[in-house]
């Protein structure tokens, strides 16, 4: 049975998000007054094969560590999804 | 005495490889070879450039799928030996993906893709890159990235700091390393760095394009004469 990974990678607090703040920007311009920030990250789903939940979670962690994610300037998260 | 041959890797995207092997042809008694990303043979090359572009389509981050490419291991282990490491612009991003060098290169402060001469000034001229400048020298060297902003926390910053690994610094036409001369909001306005072993160079601007008077500047000639004055030396 496999899982679905829902992962999402953001940009850590002291890093800039340029991209967020012209979006922030943006939507204060519309009127948006009570929108206070906007931050960007990005969102991935992966599918792994495999049936202990604790495996898929090693293997999800790994990934983002070696590639999805940058560690010096993000942060990820991601949550399990049982595929039936 | 045998040329000195000068490996230039050319990953999907890149699109400063042929630029490279122009400058570097350039020299005499050099000879450029282009590595492809799927290779797992340097060839015997004597040192190895990793040129500009947007390998793999710069797809999740700059630099981060180009890092796994078969290619890429071996230059790791190549760096680790102590042979001479150049990246340049994405190259820059690669090593810093592949963790040779240290921080990370995130979005310029602006949002804009900048293509610009830019001043830098020689922080460090004892490297095995940097011989043929003088301290303090400043050269005009043309920058073209959309992801330069240099970061890396403050305790890493220090020892870069401390042991001179700052090699470059964005600075104005007299030298001075202000915000105004700083295009994309890097740390301390660092444009390049090296390694601890003083083998492996990261920088953003692009010395292949400032390689002739013809081109505006032929600044960036010194950093490859210095590089091959290191190897003839060792030869």
């Amino acid at each position: 049975m496999p899982f679905n990974a829902k992962i999402k990678v953001t940009l850590r607090q002291s890093i800039l998000d340029v991209q967020g703040k012209a979006v922030e920007h943006a939507l204060k311009n519309l009127g948006y007054a009570a929108v206070d920030s906007a931050r960007i990250g990005k969102y991935i789903e992966v599918s792994i094969n495999e049936t202990d939940r604790s495996e898929a979670e090693r293997i999800c962690n790994e990934i983002c560590q070696k590639l999805l994610s940058n560690p010096v300037m993000e942060n990820y998260a991601f949550e399990l999804e049982h595929v039936n | 005495m045998a040329p000195i041959t000068a490996g230039i890797v050319v990953f999907p995207g890149s699109n400063c490889d042929h630029d490279t092997e122009y400058a570097v042809a350039s020299f005499k008694g050099v000879r450029p070879v282009l590595l492809w990303h799927n290779e797992h043979d340097l060839r015997g090359v004597d040192l190895v450039v990793l040129p500009g572009g947007f390998s793999y389509g710069d797809y999740l981050r700059a630099g981060a799928i180009a890092r796994f490419s078969p290619i890429m291991q071996e230059v790791v282990d190549f760096a680790r030996k102590g042979y001479p490491v150049l990246g340049i612009c994405n190259g820059f991003q690669v090593l810093l993906e592949s963790g040779l060098l240290e921080g990370a290169l995130s979005r310029n402060r602006d949002k804009k893709f900048i293509c610009s001469p830019t001043n830098i000034r020689v922080e460090n001229a004892a490297t095995s890159f940097t011989s043929r400048c003088r301290p303090q020298e400043v050269l005009s060297i043309p920058i073209a990235h959309g992801e330069g902003n240099y970061f890396a926390p403050p305790e890493v910053i220090d020892r870069l700091e401390v042991n001179g690994q700052i090699v470059f610094r964005y600075c104005d036409a007299q030298g001075n390393v202000t915000p105004e001369s700083n295009p994309n909001g890097s740390i301390g306005n660092i444009a390049g760095i090296i390694n601890r072993e003083g083998n492996v160079l990261g920088l953003m601007p692009h010395p292949e394009r400032a390689s002739e008077t013809l081109l505006g500047s032929a600044d960036g000639r010194k950093l490859f004469e210095s590089l091959f004055d290191f190897l003839a030396g060792r030869q």
